[in-house]
């Protein structure tokens, strides 16, 4: 397993409270595989991945759990051996690639010291930043570009040549497209896949769900900080098993699909003060009181490999 | 929010600022009642000329007396009149000056904008007292000239930052929602720029009063607001000075801290306020 | 035939590029960028017609200065009959309640230190269409219409305590308080969570069935453009490229760019797509815009005939309008 989370949990501690941003997730990754994390802003889908990176910005904090990549506990590990693993071993790519790209610095500028901090000789790393500019598809003059000069789609594919200069066994893409038209976010997916093929895993983060179909290996669906179900593609579309992933699949525009779209009634919970027992059960239609508003249902495993909190999964079909 | 809460919330629970705030709303307070309540709380008549010169602070005269024998305890409860109706007059008068010109000149733009942004940066180019110094000689010394002098001297604070904050506030998307309703420029401008501005105004003002009342002081410590006997802080400062080498520490040194204490407890408002204001509205 | 709602004839907007100082001293020409070059079209009473295209293609100034919120360079804009290209911001106003525009940012559409309460019940005051007690009024019952419960608390609230999707709705209510017969809607629910789309449409819907209103529905994403449009216009460096009802766009994109357009969106229901047309780059700066037609460039089909002769639009089927030489069949 290349990735291992047991029972992670990040509270943000605010000037108004306590917000629970995540609480109890437990996944793996293994390695090769493309898995997407999906849900509505404020699910806690970006907080766990920046807590696989150990990187929870203030005023966050990891409170509990394990995060194992290759068998190492990384919020235990010292600030040095943390650094070489990540932006080496593992990355991350940001929804604005501003964020992580300095303005007043050419890009193949940028390139060549993310290698080099990492060891490699200045005249290699030249040599290699302009092949990775190649392999995301950008020509080899932008090597002498400052970012203001780029289109958003192009600094988000330099911000992903440079992620992959170390050929990582983990990349973590956070919202990597969500600013950007189809046609270009349709073509940084497909970068993204060939990364895969060569062998690197995808830990995808989006709250579009209809992203992640096509690409992915596996989904998981998060809401309110829980996570509510775990598995293949085809499990997840095809039988979904939480009343809030049938939801968010059937409020997805579909140019293929016939007939209305349903929305999601209701809005995610203030997680200052989530609701008891099933997060999802003031929104849920199938709630049933006294059980599903009092007790929390566990993440247990229904059929291989799927993952489900819910006290009645899949019980429209019955 | 209310602009009332900016100040009210801080004192609320443990938040950012509220050190700063507590101490600095609890000077100025004091000064406050201490200008309010002079005629009841004050030991002794502050120009009543008395025998007792150079009396060290006592029981009898808590701050001692001065040169001609006036209790400074007295003087300085009263002083605290003057002192902030002067400032008071100034910094209302370019409010209300600054911030409208301010809005106009960012909404506006063009010829407008231009010709109002220069003769505002020649103001605020000129190093502020020797220009306040200059007003009050040519108005003749009184507190009401002095606080026009001091007023002179800060519109440009006000209108250099009213008309960045409308310059950035005027692209945003809720500016160009209110034409599209078919809203009128000045209303525009009052009700969906200002309270917006408001703020930064309260921030603004909380400094600049403390610079008005060291340029209040400076004015009079050179004798060009009050005319003596009358009480004043500055004035005070200025007739103690040369006994200070004498040993009379008193005579300066009361007139002295009080000067800096308003100043700062203001300053800290204003400190207080924009730490609250830069973490932003949650 | 009725008469269109709003018609816009050959519609520019040229925005100049600015010079640097040496620039100028040396008399290099004033350069534009040419957002909007020449587009057409109608809007019928409560039609919604669903403009497409991907960030730079002019579609965002194509709708603000429709609503002249942006002057036009060139062009007429014909409004219920009164051309309104040249009125003066006085003769403007009363048009002002009648067409209306939905921002894409829900966060810097709404004035921080202005209740949503009043938000609502100021465009109401400003055209004197009610007291301050009954504007009040209407705008709880805007709340409450818009599915912000219990409206008497929402309405003391302030933007902050708003989530997205939330403020959305309150700059649809503060647009519909004023029952426009038309409506910008640029990019109205694209910085939600996809979750929370749906229920955006539908709102939008029941004023469109409510006021008979004409919606101008701005939008990236065709599939978004799908649910709510019936006709669709997609524009591609300030010009359209091709122009029908929805369905016939859709199942027959005649134009290589539709086509691209379509196939780039991810989907459910046909998760494993074939993407015949592959398309590269992106949108070309505005200023340089390539000869002939605009998108031959990224163009899979292009030809000589492309890059020299720029294609008008012709109809190739029953109100389908299509700007390519060489046309999808």
């Amino acid at each position: 397993m290349l990735l291992e989370v047991k029972n992670l949990s990040v509270y943000y501690y605010t000037l108004s409270g306590v917000v629970k941003g995540a609480e109890g997730i437990s996944f793996s990754v293994r390695e090769g595989e493309w898995i997407t994390f999906v849900g509505e802003s404020g699910s806690g889908k970006s907080t766990v991945a920046h807590a696989v990176m150990n990187l929870v910005p203030s005023p966050g904090r990891i409170v509990s759990g394990e995060v194992l990549f290759n068998g190492r506990n990384l919020l235990k590990l010292p600030g040095e051996e943390l650094r070489k693993i990540r932006g080496k071993e593992m990355t991350m790519i940001f929804q604005d690639p501003m964020t992580s790209l300095d303005p007043l610095r050419t890009v193949g500028d940028q390139m060549v010291e993310a290698m080099t901090v990492h060891g490699v000789d200045e005249a290699e790393a030249k040599r290699k930043a302009k092949e990775l500019l190649e392999g995301v598809n950008l020509p080899g003059d932008r090597f002498n570009y400052y970012p203001h000069q780029l289109s958003g789609g192009q600094r988000q594919r330099v911000s992903i040549a440079i992620a992959m200069a170390f050929r990582p066994k983990l990349l973590i893409a956070d919202e990597p497209t969500t600013a950007l038209d189809v046609i270009v976010q349709d073509s940084i997916m497909d970068i993204l896949n060939g990364m895969k093929e060569e062998g690197t895993s995808i830990y995808f983060v989006t709250h579009d769900i209809s992203l992640a179909v096509e690409r992915s290996d596996r989904i998981a669906v998060m809401y309110a900080g829980k996570l509510v179900e775990v598995g293949t593609v085809d499990q997840i579309v095809e039988n979904p098993l939480h009343p809030y992933t049938k939801a968010l699949i059937e409020a997805v525009p579909d140019l293929w699909k016939e007939g209305k779209v349903r929305a999601i009634p209701g809005y995610p919970p203030d997680l200052r003060s989530p609701p008891s027992g099933c997060r999802f059960h003031p929104r849920c239609p199938y709630a049933k009181a006294g059980l599903c508003d009092t007790e929390e249902p566990d993440f247990r495993e229904v059929e291989r490999g799927h993952f489900v909190a819910c006290h009645f999964p899949g019980v429209w079909r019955k | 929010m209310r602009l009332i809460d900016y100040i009210i919330n801080p004192l609320r629970g443990r938040k950012p600022g509220r050190g700063l705030l507590l101490f600095g709303t609890s000077v100025v307070l004091t000064v406050i009642i201490m200008a309010l309540l002079a005629p009841w709380i004050s030991p002794y008549n502050p120009t009543q000329i008395g025998a007792d010169i150079f009396a060290p602070p006592s029981s009898k005269h808590l701050m001692g007396t001065n040169n001609l024998g006036q209790d400074v305890f007295s003087r300085i409860i009263w002083g605290s009149r003057i002192i902030l109706y002067v400032v008071a007059i100034a910094t209302t008068l370019s409010i209300i000056v600054g911030v409208p010109l301010g809005l106009l000149s960012g909404y506006r733009g063009g010829k407008v904008d231009r010709t109002l942004s220069m003769i505002m940066d020649s103001i605020y180019s000129f190093p502020s007292l020797i220009l306040a110094i200059v007003i009050a000689v040519v108005l003749g010394p009184s507190p009401v000239n002095t606080a026009i002098a001091i007023a002179f001297v800060y519109v440009p604070t006000y209108f250099r930052m009213v008309r960045g904050q409308t310059l950035s506030l005027k692209n945003q998307l809720f500016v160009e929602a209110a034409r599209a309703i078919g809203v009128k420029d000045w209303e525009t401008m009052r009700k969906y720029i200002l309270p917006n501005v408001l703020p930064t105004v309260l921030v603004v003002f909380t400094l600049s009063v403390a610079d008005a009342i060291l340029t209040e002081a400076g004015l009079s410590f050179l004798g060009l607001s009050v005319t003596p006997p009358t009480p004043d802080w500055g004035y005070d400062l200025r007739v103690g000075q040369p006994f200070l080498l004498d040993g009379y520490w008193w005579l300066a040194f009361f007139p002295g801290i009080m000067i800096m204490l308003l100043a700062m407890g203001f300053a800290m408002i204003g400190e207080a306020i924009n730490e609250r204001l830069s973490l932003g509205t949650r | 035939m009725s008469e269109p709602l709003l018609k816009v004839e050959n519609l520019k907007k040229y925005f100049p590029v600015k010079r640097g100082i040496i620039e100028a001293l040396r008399k290099v020409p004033v350069r534009y960028v040419r957002a909007v070059d020449g587009i057409s079209f109608e809007i019928k009473r409560g039609e919604v017609l669903g403009l497409i295209g991907e960030s730079g293609c002019g579609k965002t100034t194509a709708g603000r200065t429709v609503l002249r919120l942006i002057e036009p360079t060139a062009g007429r804009i014909v409004f219920d009959g009164t051309d309104i290209t040249a009125l003066s911001r006085e003769e403007l106003r009363p048009f002002r309640r009648r067409m209306q525009i939905i921002f894409q940012d829900p966060y810097s559409s709404l004035s921080p230190r202005m209740k949503i309460g009043d938000a609502i019940a100021h465009p109401l005051l400003v055209h004197g269409l009610a007291e301050k007690e009954e504007a009040k009024e209407i705008a709880l019952k805007m709340l409450r219409r818009v599915g912000l419960t219990p409206e008497e608390e929402f309405y003391d609230r302030y933007p902050h305590h708003l989530s997205g999707g939330q403020r959305q709705r309150v700059v649809i209510a503060r647009a519909m308080v004023l029952k426009p017969e038309f409506v910008v809607a640029d990019e109205a629910v694209s910085m939600i969570d996809v979750s929370m789309r749906a229920s955006i449409l539908e709102l939008l819907e029941s004023f469109r069935e409510e006021y008979n209103m004409s919606q101008l529905f701005i939008t990236h994403d065709i599939a978004v453009g799908k649910l709510i449009a019936d006709r669709i216009v997609v524009m591609y460096l300030g010009k359209i490229v091709e122009i029908g009802p929805t369905e016939e766009v859709l199942k027959n994109p005649a134009h290589p760019y539709t086509r691209a357009l379509i196939q780039a969106v991810p989907s459910i229901a046909r998760r494993k797509r074939e993407k015949k047309l592959r398309i590269t780059g992106e949108v070309p700066n505005a200023v340089n815009i390539p000869s002939g037609c605009r998108f031959h460039p990224r163009c899979p089909l292009a030809d000589e005939l492309c890059r020299e002769r720029e294609p008008e639009l012709v109809e190739v089927g029953h109100n389908h309008f299509v700007a390519c030489h060489h046309p999808l069949r």
